[in-house]
């Protein structure tokens, strides 16, 4: 599904130039559910923005469900991430001023598809994600573990190839992160690839796949026995 | 444009974004207000200072003869040139449309007046209607001479204030007899005029009374015209330059007269009352264009400040508009068509308002200065048009950067 070769990544900050990925070769097959950890500085947002086509590697390959992601004009870009990613980010990033059901339904938006199809195809996520009651709150009238849930349901609307999430659960409590984590682990299940950044080393155990990023470099990737987070919730 | 489901996200953005938008309305809504309300005010100063000037406004030419002084077609220097009525007749139908007043005046020479015992010499004219509005006098008592009098050879007097004062000492002078050079004319009114006591020192008959009493015969001493008003004040040389030239030339062929000779017939093209006017409505014009742009510019500061607000206050979600697979020119028009269907509407409810504020309260503040003040509904409709444009550019920077952003960064916590 996802398959990278040499990427290099460095920031120019003023003069000096900072180097964060170092030639990082990594792919991810259909259906996995992968962590990626590492110390804070160490790459992993930068990775994962870069699968996101939200920024560009300096060198290297990327080919994502057999499409090669190289010079990509920002229409392109913007098609490509509405048709092949979800994100989720550990602020949430809902649209404040939009209702849960809203919110949900905006990359709909950009498919092009008639309101009445949107809501009704927002509404059956939002009962996914078990929110249905709140589908006409606005996101200040929700919980962070609601609103976590919100955003789930809306990188799943436009059906994505692959769910990128920066820190998902960054911003909860240990009970609401397994509550999201469940669910994560759920979608998985029905067989979407699925991509974490986290520190919290529970939170990656509950994956199934952990990859370590350190100055830059993956020092070591491996498969782990996947702990489910229902039983804590 | 009429892509109904963008239609939908803006009014779902408006409503759910009612004090922004309210703020952004308001700001166009008063620019326009104001900019109405004050064009509508120097229009009403306009008609009004143009009222008060009436009949001292245009330009005045007067037109009186003397002796030759070339020769011409056999005809030696030194001889009399006098007009007639024909010639003013002739001048006056000819340029029926161009002139506002015209009148010709017979001098009655040695005009001593009398009432009982008092008496003095003044000068007595016949002259027609108009040449009240010529003088620019007003009636302090009575009325001027009209065109009754001149056709029924009525034997009436419009006299001066000093002469007034001179002859009845205060008393009562409409209806009494004076005597003009031995004969008989009933007072009808006394007259005041701006140019002063030298001025109010004078005695006008009927000019048929006046040639047909005083042995006048057809004959006239002077004329006099005003042109009607001209749009500025090049506008009224010209007109005046030509309308001098031609009847120069008309009068000069009728009385064998060198096109030369300038002491035969003179023509006096007084251009000061005109120009002074023409002045003043060129400062007030300038003055309120002036404030007029100040508004506009405010106006369109106003509107790019709250656009530039917006934008920025809108940077995150931009952003993640962006990442959920918004393209940069679906986010350009989006910000655009909400900032422009804002200002159009903001526009119009201010055009709408200080138009019902003219129409209403215009009648009240109708002073001496100020009359009928009212707006050119193209020029208003123009400003705001002006104003929707501005805002739709000044929104169009600010967005088409926003839409540049990386979403990355646009999503960067804080
Ligand atoms: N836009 C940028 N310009 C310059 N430097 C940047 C930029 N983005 C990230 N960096 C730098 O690149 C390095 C890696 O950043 P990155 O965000 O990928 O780290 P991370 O592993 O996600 O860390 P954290 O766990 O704190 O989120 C950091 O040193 C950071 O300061
Ligand atoms: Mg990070």
């Amino acid at each position: 599904m996802i398959e990278i070769k040499d990427l290099h990544k460095s920031y120019k900050t003023g003069s000096n130039s900072l180097h964060v990925l170092k030639g990082i070769n990594f792919s991810v097959a259909e259906g996995e559910l992968v962590s990626i950890m590492g110390s804070s500085g160490s790459g992993k947002s930068t990775l994962l923005n870069i699968l996101g086509m939200l920024d560009e590697a300096d060198s290297g390959t990327y080919t994502l469900d057999g499409v090669p992601i190289k010079n990509l004009n920002e229409k392109i870009a913007a098609r490509y991430r509405n048709k092949f990613l979800g994100f989720i980010f550990q602020s949430f990033n809902l649209i404040s001023y939009k209702s849960a059901v809203d919110n949900v339904a905006l990359p709909l938006y950009y498919q092009g598809l008639k309101r009445k199809e949107r809501m009704d195809r927002a509404m059956a996520y939002l009962e996914k994600v078990g929110l249905t009651d709140w589908a006409q709150h606005l996101p200040n009238e929700l919980s962070g573990g609601q609103k976590q849930r919100v955003a789930i349901a809306r990188a799943l609307a436009s059906d994505p190839k692959v769910l990128l999430a920066d820190e998902p659960t960054g911003a909860l409590d240990t009970k609401t992160s397994y509550e999201v984590m469940d669910l994560i682990q759920k979608i998985n299940e029905e067989g979407r690839t699925i991509l974490i950044v986290t520190h919290e080393h529970d939170i990656a155990e509950m994956t199934k796949r952990i990859v370590n990023l350190k100055d830059g470099v993956i020092i070591d990737d491996n498969k782990v026995d996947q702990i489910k987070a229902l039983q804590y919730v | 444009m009429f892509d109904l489901e963008r239609w939908e996200e803006i009014f779902d953005t408006i409503r759910k974004n009612k004090l922004r938008t309210f703020l952004t309305g308001l700001s166009v809504a008063s620019g326009i207000f104001i900019l109405v309300v004050l064009l509508g005010i120097g229009e009403g100063m306009r008609n009004g200072i143009s009222k008060e000037f009436e009949g001292d406004a245009a330009n005045i030419l007067y037109i009186w003869t003397g002796p030759t002084s070339v020769e011409h077609k056999g005809l030696n220097p030194g001889r009399i040139i006098r007009l007639r009525n024909s010639d003013f007749q002739t001048i006056s139908q000819k340029y029926e449309d161009d002139l506002e007043f015209r009148s010709s005046v017979y001098r009655i020479w040695n005009g001593m007046v009398t009432y009982k015992k008092e008496s003095g010499s003044y000068r007595v004219e016949g002259v027609l209607p108009d040449y009240q509005f010529l003088e620019n006098s007003s009636m302090v008592k009575g009325r001027y001479l009209n065109y009754t009098d001149h056709e029924n050879y009525e034997k009436v007097v419009v006299i001066g204030n000093r002469v007034s004062n001179d002859l009845f000492k205060g008393a009562e002078p409409i209806g009494k007899y004076i005597e003009v050079s031995g004969i008989n004319f009933k007072v009808v009114g006394v007259f005041t005029d701006p140019g002063g006591e030298r001025e109010e020192n004078r005695v006008y008959v009927p000019l048929s009374t006046g040639q047909r009493v005083f042995n006048g015969s057809n004959y006239i001493n002077n004329m006099a015209f005003t042109l009607e008003k001209a749009d500025n004040f090049e506008a009224a040389l010209a007109a005046s330059n030509k309308f001098s030239a031609e009847i120069d030339q008309f009068l000069k062929e009728q009385h064998v007269v060198a096109p030369e000779d300038t002491r035969a017939i003179t023509i006096n093209n007084s251009l000061e009352n005109a120009k002074r006017f023409y002045d003043l409505m060129d400062m007030i014009k300038f003055f309120f264009w002036g404030v007029g742009i100040c508004t506009i510019i405010a106006g369109i500061v106003g509107v790019s400040n709250i656009m530039l607000i917006i934008v920025k206050e809108r940077t995150r979600e931009i952003g993640v508009r962006k990442a959920l697979g918004a393209e940069p020119l679906s986010i350009v028009g989006m910000v655009l068509h909400e900032s422009i269907f804002v200002t159009a509407i903001a526009g119009l409810i201010g055009l709408i308002s200080s138009l019902a504020l003219l129409e209403l309260v215009g009648p009240i503040i109708e002073t001496e200065f100020i009359a009928n003040p009212a707006v050119d509904f193209r020029v208003a409709l123009t400003t705001v048009i002006i104003l929707i444009v501005a805002g739709a550019l000044a929104g169009f920077f600010p967005a088409y950067r926003a839409a540049r952003i990386k979403p990355i960064v646009a999503l960067r916590d804080e």
